[in-house]
């Protein structure tokens, strides 16, 4: 290009052989006809509804939704709107998504391991598990997930586990401390250690650089994370009441509960992406070259020491990009809850869809917040990677 | 899956110029040869398919009378099975004709959603289903209940209205497939199983591993009348659905079965029957069709006594009582306007 802006055209026939000036045409011709595209679908599609007499607009956000919700992260009745009963669906699709990150990462990451073990038994049941679980459709998985927790039996008949913990086909109930106002100052207590943690671990790593000498930063700072908030709670003499479910009615009132709904949804989600996750695992391990593992235990490295602090560093490169995709394909795959009556997003935009029949701007929400969620998700985990990724010196 | 179809019918909406739109509906149809009719994905009684892939019910029986009225044929039929999420953008973006899917007949469906309700074929009210070992013998002692609800109805929003104005709390479990929901609820997930009673009815028939063992409640918490739907803005195929409807409720006040229709149409000195046979021409012409139209519905459908019971009165599994649905004379809604 700097070669061409030394002899600037100036007739038009100069302009039409200059590939700057092209380029530039081509690429405003592709930016208008997206726009061109989008405002013509836009526009034919308000035109088509106009002339059918339906309803557009955003404007039943704000109306009574008149619908209830069997469970959720916030407060919700059916007088409250269109907009809070779809913020409750957001709030149990993310609470299953991320639940279900973090089980299926770490469940993917032991099978993954497993795998690769030199015990024949364990790496032949990973084998076994990972072979058998991807290959079966999500849908039926969580079909058979909640056939196992609906069979279950009747509250009446609940399985006693012990200690106030019920189980039966209405979910597992168990008992939870009732709210004191000073557990305020013992999460606070709780904040202040994590914080200090993240300390005292900056400290450990530069004074083992500087010296040599390691520090045991995770126990101690384990020790805080659990010593300092039991200490607060001492300090306001442990004040506590536990609220016990007890047989009362249809159900169980009282304590907290896991509905059969969500366990078989976070289990089916778990355990297919898990599988998916082992293999990603799998082959990252196996892209760090073996001399590595020997270099590492010729220098004194146990096997855990050398898979934690030689391996794994290295096989995350591998395994961050495609684990983004399987994050990705779990928070997706958490749609099918409808199919099992957990009430995500979908299933609570469905109903809202059926009551006010604007099913183009209810399917605009939920494509709208999943695409947030999942190019959040992608940000974070990009960040990840550049973090993980090789430093070239 | 239902979500994909859902979204193809709204791509539809939004690529499509739409062509049923051109003309009217009753012209497109006799060039097409056929009625696209959308019914329920498998809903026993009103409409459902059999082994061999052949759809009946109160509601196909609908679809079968429109056909008779204009081509002469009730079989000139093609049914569109459609989810209850389904089936608004369905008839709006014109993928069907009409819609004769146990749709109840609500203000925000007329208005809003851009529908023309033609006449009640079959007064329902929401009902509650329970174990008959649970002991409950009244709605009102449902307080504390999970109750398994269908979406994509008006039930889940009748169902809290109801307990809000009982001052009563519950918890529903929304699942989306019907086997699924039937399943949970007979696996004992939910205490109680709310819908349609119509439908409470056909499911404890078909699905219930023990029908005995389940009771349905006496209260029925909300109007549920269920009317064939078109499109609004094409007044002339409104009316040819509706008088096909009528036609049958009409043919039944006057004692014209499928047997007798021949017979009272050469016979019959009642002025209302030869208009309504065609015998006295007039009507066919008002409405674009055939002047036999309605004695083609009788002869190839019935009248709506039949259609009723064939389907989900005493001659079926369901044994519905006529109740509501009994004609106006015999203290129930059915009425039809004069046929002149």
């Amino acid at each position: 290009m700097g070669g061409l802006r030394t002899t600037r055209p100036k007739t038009l026939r100069a302009l039409v052989y200059s590939a700057r000036f092209r380029g530039i045409v081509y690429q405003v011709l592709v930016v208008a006809g997206v726009l061109a595209l989008g405002w013509y679908l836009v526009q034919n599609t308000l035109a088509n509804l106009a002339a059918r007499g339906i309803a557009t607009g955003f404007g039943f956000m704000g109306q009574e939704a008149g619908f209830d919700i069997g469970e959720g992260v916030i407060a919700y009745s059916s007088a409250d709107t269109y907009l809070r009963a779809l913020v409750v669906g957001v709030f149990n699709t993310l609470k299953v998504a991320v639940l279900g990150i973090a089980l299926a990462s770490v469940v993917g990451l032991v099978v993954g391991i497993s795998r690769l073990s030199r015990n024949w038994l364990i790496a032949r049941l990973a084998t076994l598990y990972v072979e058998g679980v991807r290959n079966v459709p999500l849908l039926l998985q969580l079909f058979v997930w909640y056939g196992l927790v609906t069979s279950l039996p009747v509250p009446r008949q609940a399985i006693d586990v012990g200690l106030g913990v019920f189980l039966s086909n209405r979910g597992l109930k168990m008992p939870v401390p009732e709210w004191h106002s000073s557990y305020g100052s013992v999460v606070a207590m709780l904040v202040i250690a994590v914080i200090g943690m993240v300390f005292l671990r900056r400290w450990a790593i530069n004074r083992l650089y500087r010296t040599g000498r390691p520090f045991p930063w995770i126990l101690s700072g384990l020790a805080g994370v659990i010593g300092l908030p039991l200490v607060a709670f001492a300090l306001f003499g442990a004040p506590l009441v536990w609220s016990v479910p007890e047989l009362r009615g249809f159900n169980f009132q009282g304590g907290v509960d896991l509905s059969p709904e969500f366990a078989a949804l976070l289990a089916g989600l778990t355990v297919y992406t898990a599988s998916f996750i082992a293999e990603i695992v799998r082959s990252g391990i196996l892209a760090v070259p073996h001399g590595q593992t020997e270099a590492a235990l010729s220098l004194g490295l146990s096997r855990a020491k050398t898979l934690r602090l030689v391996v794994l560093p290295q096989a995350l490169r591998v395994i961050v990009p495609p684990l983004t995709s399987q994050y990705l394909n779990l928070l997706k795959n958490s749609s099918l809850a409808v199919a099992i009556g957990y009430p995500d997003l979908v299933s609570v935009a469905n109903t809202a869809i059926n009551q006010t029949g604007q099913a183009v701007e209810g399917v605009a929400v939920t494509m709208g917040v999943f695409l947030v969620i999942s190019l959040a998700l992608s940000l974070l985990m990009n960040w990840y990677n550049t973090k993980v990724a090789l430093v070239s010196r | 899956m239902k979500a994909l179809k859902t979204l193809a019918t709204i791509a539809a909406v939004i690529v499509g110029s739409s062509p049923a739109f051109a003309g009217s509906t009753l012209d497109a149809v006799k060039a097409k040869g056929f009625v696209q009719c959308g019914v329920n994905l498998g809903l026993y009684g009103f409409s459902a398919p059999d082994e061999k892939g052949n759809w009946s019910g109160l509601d196909v029986d609908v679809c079968r009378a429109v056909a008779a009225a204009v081509f002469g044929d009730s079989t000139k039929v093609k049914y569109t099975p459609l989810s209850a999420q389904q089936r608004l953008p369905a008839l709006q973006s014109g993928e069907i004709d009409m819609l004769a899917r146990n749709t109840t007949h609500t203000l925000s469906r007329d208005t809003a959603n851009g529908l023309n309700f033609t006449v009640t074929n079959y007064y329902d009210g929401q009902g509650f289903m329970v174990p008959t070992k649970l002991g409950v013998k009244s709605a009102k002692e449902l307080n504390g209940a999970t109750i398994c609800v269908l979406p994509g109805t008006t039930t889940e929003q009748n169902l809290a209205d109801w307990f809000r104005a009982n001052k009563m709390t519950f918890k529903p479990v929304v699942i989306e497939k019907n086997e699924e929901l039937t399943s949970a609820f007979f696996s004992g997930r939910c205490d109680s199983f709310s819908s349609d009673a119509s439908q409470l009815a056909a499911v404890r028939a078909n699905e219930a591993p023990n029908p005995a063992d389940y009771t349905i409640l006496p209260e029925l918490v909300s109007k549920e009348p269920l009317a064939p739907a078109v499109r609004h803005g094409d007044d002339q195929w409104l009316d040819v659905v509706r008088w096909s409807i009528f036609a049958m409720i009409a043919a039944e006040e006057k004692g014209v079965s499928m047997a007798n229709v021949d017979q009272m149409a050469a016979t019959s000195a009642d002025p209302e029957v030869k208009r309504l046979l065609g015998v006295t021409a007039g009507n066919g012409k008002a409405l674009g069709l055939d002047e036999a139209w309605a004695k083609t519905i009788i002869k190839q459908v019935g009248n709506y006594g039949e259609s009723f019971e064939r389907n989900v009165g005493m001659g079926s599994k369901l044994k519905i009582a006529r109740g509501q649905n009994a004609l106006y004379n015999q203290g129930g809604l059915m009425y039809a306007p004069p046929f002149k």
